[in-house]
């Protein structure tokens, strides 16, 4: 029934040339006066993964729901696979795999009956249903638990059920909210396996993430979100390039010592950050950096030289670290 | 259409784990009313010369045509109450079934076609216990059936739209306490509401389960109306699609704001 509409919207969006799965144009939120999302701008390439970063609050999740056509769009102009939200919903969703920030499992319900009656929501019944939850099942390593109840389940597995129904329509976008957050580190990594393969295989991954590690695990490209705006996008890579220097150099003086000492270091690097426990020193060379604190005969109780990441990316754009 | 029944279907996959004991209690409750209230109470009113009042009916029948009503009242309120609330707050099953291409709109019908499904089968198990006890003759309480089941939708669909804005089950349980309680007390299902304090009577009238009780008693053991049963009917039509369209509002404000 929404056939000639779909029709019409197809031919205009190649002409618009984009390979985009998604385009948001001053995208807007509100939520009565308060303003979730303000006029954010991006693009989602066929096959790519995508990333929103940034702290609690800054409208990840409210940018999420509305490209997963679950919350109408204040303002602004929002294309999903080539249709349009408000009135193209149930199409858009038919595509879409969505993981979101809470789980949404009927714990009383056994993992077989999740999947089952989340395929039959999507029209899929039958051996063609079986068939794909086995598939599933296999792998999110969950087979084993096919029979059992939800509610005992870890978190870890939980999250990989999740997935595996986000599955079920074998969709071209997946769309995970904070997939990983809660869970421990080997879980994470289970799951960023999984994601990975997907990747893979073709499917376009849209992921949002407090985590930088994972961001620069999975994402080839990103935003670093703040106070409802994009302020900054690109791969992990351009962005720290961009924004921070190749080494951070941490120094770690005596309770107390640390803020005799900033002023000593200004003019050996790039820029300086001091956090409430330890000063950080942006330079291209870590161990010259080094050397010269020695100089100044300042003798912190460590130092650590690394690479920039992108939670230096962050620091340096919103003054505030990633995870408060 | 179809979206709506695969919302169906999936509360039937749900209630699959559940049934038996709901059918134990869909069966037991009328027994138990039936024979304290009615048999019980029965032998004692019957007796008394006080029982004109009833036009020469037994009461165990009086009392059964109207909780027939009050049966269905009960199933789709509680239909309409705790699951709804478990699907916005505590499973956030709507929450998933809207992350699917299911509408709100798909999402509310198919559920009040399931609470229709949920207050047809505890209206038949008491159709089948009063007729087993010889409380009401079969046949009328088949005929009597229909209304039943929209006295039970006239609750269901504005309790759910209740639900969806209510914040957690202490609203729920307030709904029971004073309106559920209250209509299943003084709204003609244990007397006929003449015998009310003049003032109250009013209140009864404007009940859904008032009307409810007057279409099942007059199917089930052929008393008369006081309105045409065609605007008791209408009555509680309104009340089930008024529900209907403020459950779909409502939830849409709640579940994707
Ligand atoms: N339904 C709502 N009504 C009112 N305000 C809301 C609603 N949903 C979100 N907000 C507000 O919008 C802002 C952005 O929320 P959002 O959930 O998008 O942030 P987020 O980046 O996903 O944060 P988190 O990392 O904590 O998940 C927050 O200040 C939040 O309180
Ligand atoms: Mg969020």
């Amino acid at each position: 029934m929404h056939n000639q509409e779909t029709a019409e919207v197809r031919p205009a969006d190649a002409a618009s040339g984009g390979g985009d799965l998604v385009t948001a144009r001053g995208l807007t939120k509100r939520f009565d006066d308060f303003v979730a999302v303000d006029e954010v701008d991006f693009s989602i390439a066929h096959g790519e993964a995508f990333g929103f970063l940034g702290p609690n609050g800054a409208g990840k999740t409210s940018t999420m729901r509305m490209i997963a056509s679950v919350s109408p769009v204040t303002e602004g102009h929002l294309r999903v696979l080539g249709m349009e939200p408000a009135s193209q919903g149930p199409e858009i969703r038919a595509r879409l795999g969505v993981v979101p920030q809470e789980d949404t499992l009927d714990t009383e319900l056994t993992v077989n009956e999740n999947l089952y009656i989340y395929g039959r929501y999507f029209g899929i019944g039958g051996t063609v249903l079986k068939e794909r939850i086995d598939e599933l099942l296999d792998f999110v390593q969950l087979t084993e638990r096919r029979d059992s109840r939800v509610e005992p389940l870890s978190g870890g597995m939980k999250r990989r059920l999740t997935i595996a129904r986000a599955l079920i329509n074998e969709p071209d976008v997946l769309i995970l909210d904070e997939p990983t957050t809660g869970l421990d580190p080997q879980a994470r990594h289970v799951l960023w396996d999984r994601l990975y393969r997907l990747k893979q295989r073709g499917v376009t991954l849209i992921i949002t993430t407090h985590y930088m590690d994972e961001a620069e695990q999975l994402c080839d490209r990103l935003v670093v979100m703040d106070q409802a705006k994009i302020v900054a996008e690109g791969s992990p890579k351009a962005l720290i390039d961009q924004y921070s220097t190749r080494e951070v150099v941490e120094l770690r003086f005596a309770v107390g010592s640390q803020q005799n000492v900033g002023h000593l270091l200004d003019d050996l690097a790039q820029r300086i950050e001091e956090l409430p426990d330890r000063i950080l020193l942006y330079t291209h060379n870590g161990d010259d950096a080094v050397g010269a604190v020695h100089e100044r005969g300042l003798n912190p109780e460590s130092i650590v030289v690394r690479r920039s990441t992108l939670e230096d990316v962050f620091l340096r754009l919103t003054g505030r670290r990633l995870i408060d | 259409m179809v979206q709506s029944l695969r919302v169906v279907e999936a509360n039937a996959r749900v209630y699959k784990r559940t049934w038996k004991g709901s059918a134990v209690t869909a069966f037991l409750s009328p027994v138990l009313f039936l024979l304290a209230m009615g048999l019980g109470l029965g032998s004692i009113i019957d007796s008394n010369p006080g029982a004109d009042g009833l036009g020469g009916v037994r009461y165990v029948s009086f009392i059964a045509s109207g909780l027939l009503a009050a049966t269905a009242m009960q199933t789709g309120a509680v239909e309409g109450s705790w699951p709804v609330l478990s699907g916005i707050k505590w499973m956030k099953s709507y929450h998933a079934a809207l992350a699917t291409p299911v509408r709100v709109s798909d999402l509310v019908t198919g559920n009040l076609l399931w609470m229709a499904v949920r207050v047809t089968l505890s209206a038949v198990a008491f159709a089948i216990v009063s007729a087993l006890l010889g409380v009401l003759a079969p046949i009328e309480v088949l005929a009597a059936l229909p209304a039943a089941i929209l006295t039970g939708m006239a609750f269901a669909a504005p309790v759910t739209a209740y639900t969806a804005i209510a914040k957690d089950e202490t609203r729920l349980s307030a709904v029971f306490r004073f309106a559920i309680l209250p209509m299943f007390l003084f709204s003609g299902t244990f007397f006929p509401i003449e015998q009310l304090p003049g003032w109250l009577q009013p209140v009864a009238y404007v009940t859904p389960l008032w009307h409810g009780v007057e279409l099942c008693r007059s199917s089930a053991i052929g008393f008369d109306t006081v309105l045409d049963p065609i605007a008791h009917l209408g009555y509680l039509a309104l009340w089930a699609s008024a529900g209907w369209w403020f459950a779909q509002r409502n939830l849409r404000k709640r579940l994707q704001p």
